[in-house]
C-alpha cells in the first residue's frame, strides 16, 4: 500500500469531506490522480470509486491522465486577451516545443488555457503548478522556459516572476478606516450580541458578493431558524451546529479585489467572520479560497495563527466563552462553486453542483446545519460596522444601497487596481480617475452584468441601478464587442456544471450560433434565433450561473443590433446545412486547414 | 385549515411536505417530467417540470407546495419552452428512433410527441459516444444518455448498490459504473436491479428481449404519456 496516500489520509482523519484537500496533494505528486490511488483512496475513506472519479472529472485542476512536471495554464479572461495573450501562448508554446492543450513528449511540461485567475490588473498572467505568473512578456517567457529546461525547482525560480501587487488605487469608506485586530470583537461584547446584529441592520449592509442580500437579516435567519421555529426554546437552539462560511471563490473574470482584501486585510476578514459566529453561534468557519489563489494559503494560515496566539481564534475567544476556528479550504477550478450552494457542496467533498432551493443555507447548509456564507467584502465591512457603528456606514451610499463598494478595475485605462466608492458615484467618475480614455463601454459586474455603451456613463454604481460584484472592465474603441461577447460566452459554456439541460446544452448551443454568426455563415433568421436560446437559458436555468450566461449577448444585442445584423449574409432561403463545417472533422483526420480544405456556401457570384 | 393551490385556475388540495408534482399528480394534473421518479428523492435537473408559481419559474418537483401558491403548466409558453428543452436533449446525443430498439417505449420519444415536437430545431452535436456491451445481460449505450440519474438513484436507493454515477463537467458529462475497469460486467449489477430497469431511454438495455414487442404495440404506440405517467404514478406518490 502507497504510505504517502496512507499518511495523507490520515492526516485528513479518513474524512471525505476531505476529499478535494486530499486530490489536490495527490495532483502535485503525481501531476494526475492514478488509477491505483483511486482505489486506495476509495478503500480508506470508504467511499465509492465512482464518487472520486466524478470528483476529478469536475473539477479542472484535477486529471486522470499525467499533466507536465512543469504545468503551465494561461489565464483566458478577455483582459489578458487585449493584454495579446494569444501571440504569447503562441510563443509559450513556441519555446516550450509543447502543443496546446497536451503534454510535451518526455513529460516535463504542459502549457493549456484556465479560466479568469484573478490578475487582470497585472496581465497577461498564467499559473505554473497552481503559483501565480504575472506581466508575462517574450523575455519573461524565455526566462521561464529556460528555467524549466534545466529543471530548476519552482522553489528556485525568481521571487520576481510570482511578483503579485495589491494595486490599492483609491481607498474610501472601508480601506481607509481599517480596524485593529480584535476591536471588532471586543466592540461587539462591550455592546452585546443582539445590539452589535441590530447596529448591522441599522447599517443596512447588503451582500458584496452580487445578489446583494441584508446580511444582518441572513444572520438572523440563520440563527433563529426559519419563521416557524423562530419561537422554539432557546435550549434546543444551543444544541444545533452552525456554520460560518467566507466566500473567497472569487471566479468573476475580471475580479480580483478579494485576492487583495485576504492578502492585505486578512486580520479584518477572519474578525468579521469571528463576530459572525458569536452572533449566530458557530463554533466552526471555512475559508473557501479558489485554487488559483494558492499563494494565498501560507500567508492566511499564518494570519489565523496569530489569530489563535492572541485570543481572537480558538477556545473560549477573548475569555468570553465562546469557541470559534476558522479551516482554509482551496476550490481546484471551477467557477461554479461561487454560488453558494455548489460551494457548501464542495466544502463537503463533492462535485460543485447547486443544490435544490428550499431548503437554503441558512437552514440546511454545511452537512445539512445552517450555515451563512458571505463574501469577503461583506466580512471586512462587519467587522468595521462592528467598531465604527451603523450609523457611520449608513450614512454613505444611497436609500437602497448603503456604505462603500470596492471594485476591481481593469481593462483600457491606465491606472488598473482596486477603487473603493460611496455607492451612488458614476461609471464616468471611476474612468475619469483609472486614466480611461476614449471608452467604448465598459462591462459592469463581470461576464455574467451587464455592458454598458458610452452613453450611459452618468449611471450609478447602485443595486437598484449598475449591481456588481465588483467586477469593472473598461475596453476602449478598438476593442470588438462581437469577441468580447464571444470570450464570455465561451467562458460559461467552459464552467457550466451541467446539472441541468437548459445552461449544459443551451450554453453550448448558444457558442455554436455566435459562432456562426460572426463568421459570417448567418442568414436572416440567425439573430433572431440567437436571441430565442439567450431567452430559455436565461429564464429556464436551475441556478445564477446559467441565468445570467445569456446576458453578454443580450446586453450587447440591445444596445449595437447592427453589429449582429452586419454578420448575416443577404441571401434569401435559410441553409439548413454548413457545407464547411461538415468538413471539419475531415480537416482534423487529415491534418489540414489550407485554403483548398474549405469550401464556401454560396458562390461568390450569388452574394 | 385545508391546504390548497391552483393549478392553470384548477384549485388542488395538498398535504403538508408534498411537492408541486406529488399535490399535481394527485390531483390528475400532468406535469411533463423525465428525470423524476416517485419513488426516488427528487432530483431538478431535467426542467422539463418547469412551472410558473406566482410568476417565478420553479421545478415542480423539489418545490414544497405552499397554501395559496397560484401555479401555471399548461401554457403555451411553457409548453414551448419544454419542447426546445426535450429538443437540446435530442441534440444533445445521438437519437435515431426509428432505428433504435426503445421506440415507443422511450418516454423522451414519448415527451417530445406530447410536446407536438415535430423536429430537432437546433443543429445536431453528434457527440462521439461509446457503447459498452460487456455485460451478459444488459448493455450501456452512451448514445442515449440524457443525466437523469434515474439509475444512479436506483441503484442507491433500491438496490442498495452503487453501480452508476454521473461524472464531468458541462457538456462533457457521462455515466460512468462502478468497476475498476469502467466496464458494466465488472460491476455487482444483476438483472433483477432497479437500476436495470429504470431508464427512461434506450441507455440502459436489457439484450435478448429487443423485439419482443413488436413496433405498433409498445407502451406509448397507443397511448400519451401524460395518461400512462398518470396511472403509474398517483399510487406511488400516494403511499
Ligand atoms: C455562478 C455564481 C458564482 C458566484 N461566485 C461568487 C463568488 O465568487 N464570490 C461571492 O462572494 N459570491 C459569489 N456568488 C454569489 C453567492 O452565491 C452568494 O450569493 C454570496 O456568496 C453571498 O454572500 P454575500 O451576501 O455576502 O454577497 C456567485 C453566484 C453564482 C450564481
Ligand atoms: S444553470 Fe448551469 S451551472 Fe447552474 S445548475 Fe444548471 S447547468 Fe449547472
Amino acid at each position: 500500500m502507497n504510505r504517502f496516500i496512507q499518511d495523507l489520509s490520515e492526516k485528513n482523519n479518513f474524512q471525505p469531506t476531505h476529499l478535494l484537500r486530499i486530490l489536490r496533494e495527490v495532483q502535485a505528486q503525481y501531476h494526475h490522480i492514478p488509477n491505483a490511488v483511486i482505489e486506495q483512496l476509495a478503500d480508506l475513506l470508504k467511499i465509492s470509486r465512482t464518487h472520486i472519479v466524478s470528483v476529478i472529472e469536475f473539477y479542472s485542476f484535477f486529471h486522470l491522465t499525467p499533466r507536465g512536471h512543469y504545468d503551465i495554464l494561461i489565464s483566458d479572461s478577455i483582459t489578458d486577451n487585449m493584454l495579446g495573450k494569444e501571440s504569447l501562448m503562441t510563443y509559450f508554446a513556441q519555446q516550450l516545443k509543447v502543443t496546446i492543450g497536451e503534454v510535451r513528449q518526455d513529460g516535463l511540461v504542459s502549457l493549456a488555457n484556465t479560466s479568469c485567475t484573478g490578475m487582470c490588473d497585472q496581465g497577461p498572467a498564467g499559473l505554473v503548478n497552481g503559483y501565480p505568473l504575472t506581466r508575462l512578456t517574450r523575455p519573461r517567457i524565455d526566462q521561464i522556459s529556460t528555467l524549466i529546461n534545466q529543471q530548476i525547482p519552482l522553489e528556485e525560480w525568481p521571487t520576481a516572476l510570482f511578483h503579485v501587487d495589491d494595486n490599492i488605487k483609491q481607498p474610501d469608506l472601508l480601506l481607509n478606516n481599517l480596524i485593529q485586530p480584535g476591536d471588532a470583537l471586543k466592540a461587539l461584547y462591550q455592546r452585546g450580541l443582539p445590539e452589535t446584529l441590530a447596529e448591522i441592520s441599522q447599517a443596512e449592509l447588503r451582500g458584496r458578493g452580487g445578489a446583494g442580500y441584508n446580511t444582518a437579516w441572513k444572520w438572523h435567519l440563520c440563527y433563529e431558524g426559519p419563521e416557524e421555529n423562530a419561537f422554539c426554546e432557546v435550549a434546543a437552539q444551543k444544541k444545533q451546529q452552525r456554520y460560518v462560511v467566507c466566500n473567497a471563490d472569487e471566479g468573476e473574470p475580471g475580479t480580483f479585489k478579494d485576492r487583495v482584501l485576504l492578502n492585505a486585510y486578512a486580520h479584518q476578514v477572519f474578525e468579521g467572520m469571528t463576530l459572525c459566529a458569536a452572533i449566530i453561534d458557530a463554533e466552526q468557519g471555512f475559508l473557501y479560497l479558489r485554487g488559483e489563489y494558492l499563494h494565498l494559503y501560507e500567508k492566511l494560515q499564518a494570519v489565523l495563527n496569530e489569530r489563535r496566539q492572541s485570543g481572537l481564534l480558538g477556545p473560549n475567544i477573548l475569555n468570553r466563552g465562546h469557541n470559534f476556528d476558522i479551516e482554509i479550504c482551496l476550490g481546484a477550478g471551477a467557477y461554479i462553486c461561487g454560488e453558494e450552494s455548489a460551494l457548501i457542496e464542495s466544502l463537503e467533498g463533492k462535485m460543485g453542483i447547486p443544490r435544490n432551493r428550499p431548503p437554503y443555507p441558512v437552514t440546511q447548509g454545511y452537512l445539512g446545519q445552517p450555515t451563512v456564507v458571505n463574501n469577503v467584502e461583506t466580512f471586512m465591512a462587519a467587522a468595521a460596522i462592528a467598531v465604527n457603528g451603523g450609523q457611520w456606514f449608513a450614512r454613505v451610499g444611497t436609500e437602497k444601497s448603503k456604505g462603500s463598494k470596492i471594485l476591481s478595475v481593469c481593462g483600457d485605462c491606465d491606472r488598473p487596481g482596486i477603487y473603493e466608492y460611496p455607492f451612488g458615484t458614476p461609471i464616468q467618475t471611476v474612468l475619469d480617475d483609472c486614466g480611461a480614455h476614449d471608452v467604448l463601454g465598459v462591462q459592469i459586474g463581470g461576464p455574467s452584468g451587464v455592458f454598458i455603451s458610452n452613453q450611459e456613463f452618468a449611471r450609478q454604481l447602485a443595486f437598484e441601478d449598475l449591481a456588481t460584484g465588483g467586477s469593472f472592465i473598461i475596453f476602449n474603441n478598438e476593442r470588438n464587442i462581437l469577441e468580447i461577447v464571444n470570450n464570455f460566452i465561451h467562458f460559461f459554456a467552459h464552467e457550466s456544471c451541467g446539472f441541468c439541460t437548459p445552461c449544459r446544452v443551451g450554453t453550448s448551443l448558444l457558442k455554436n450560433q455566435l459562432t456562426k454568426i460572426m463568421d459570417g455563415h448567418g442568414s436572416a433568421g440567425d439573430v433572431v434565433a440567437l436571441e430565442e436560446l439567450c431567452q430559455i437559458i436565461k429564464k429556464q436555468s436551475h441556478c445564477g450561473l446559467g441565468q445570467t450566461a445569456a446576458n453578454p449577448v443580450l446586453s450587447t444585442l440591445e444596445r449595437y443590433p447592427e453589429l449582429y445584423q452586419q454578420q448575416l449574409k443577404k441571401i434569401s432561403y435559410e441553409p439548413g446545412f454548413d457545407l464547411d463545417g461538415a468538413l471539419e472533422t475531415a480537416r482534423r483526420l487529415a491534418n489540414r486547414n489550407d485554403a483548398g480544405a474549405h469550401l464556401t456556401q454560396v458562390e461568390e457570384t450569388y452574394e | 385549515m385545508s391546504n390548497s393551490i391552483t393549478i392553470d385556475g384548477k384549485p388542488i388540495p395538498f398535504s403538508e411536505g408534498q411537492t408541486i408534482m406529488e399535490a399535481a399528480t394527485a390531483a390528475g394534473v400532468y406535469i411533463p417530467h423525465l428525470c423524476h421518479h416517485p419513488e426516488y428523492t427528487p432530483h431538478g435537473s431535467c426542467k422539463l417540470c418547469n412551472v410558473k408559481v406566482n410568476g417565478r419559474i420553479c421545478s415542480a418537483c423539489t418545490y414544497p407546495a405552499m397554501d395559496g401558491q397560484d401555479i401555471l403548466n399548461n401554457t403555451q409558453e411553457l409548453t414551448d419552452d419544454r419542447q426546445k428543452i426535450t429538443q437540446m436533449l435530442f441534440v444533445e446525443g445521438n437519437h435515431f428512433c426509428p432505428s433504435c430498439e426503445k421506440t415507443g417505449n422511450c418516454q423522451l420519444q414519448a415527451v417530445a410527441y406530447h410536446l407536438n415536437m415535430l423536429d430537432d430545431h437546433f443543429p445536431l452535436f453528434y457527440p462521439t459516444r461509446a457503447v459498452d456491451a460487456s455485460h451478459e445481460a444488459l448493455m450501456i449505450d452512451h448514445n442515449r444518455c440524457i443525466f437523469c440519474t434515474l439509475c444512479v438513484r436506483a441503484s442507491q436507493q433500491k438496490d442498495h448498490k452503487d453501480v452508476f454515477a454521473i461524472s464531468g463537467r458541462g457538456l462533457n458529462k457521462h455515466l460512468i459504473v462502478n468497476a475498476q475497469s469502467g466496464l458494466l460486467k465488472d460491476t455487482d449489477i444483476s438483472m433483477n436491479d432497479q437500476a436495470a430497469h429504470i431508464c427512461p431511454t434506450g441507455a440502459i438495455l436489457i439484450k435478448h428481449t429487443a423485439y419482443q414487442v413488436p413496433i405498433g404495440e409498445r407502451l406509448y404506440d397507443h397511448k400519451q404519456i401524460d395518461q400512462v405517467s398518470l396511472a403509474s404514478e398517483t399510487l406511488k406518490h400516494d403511499k
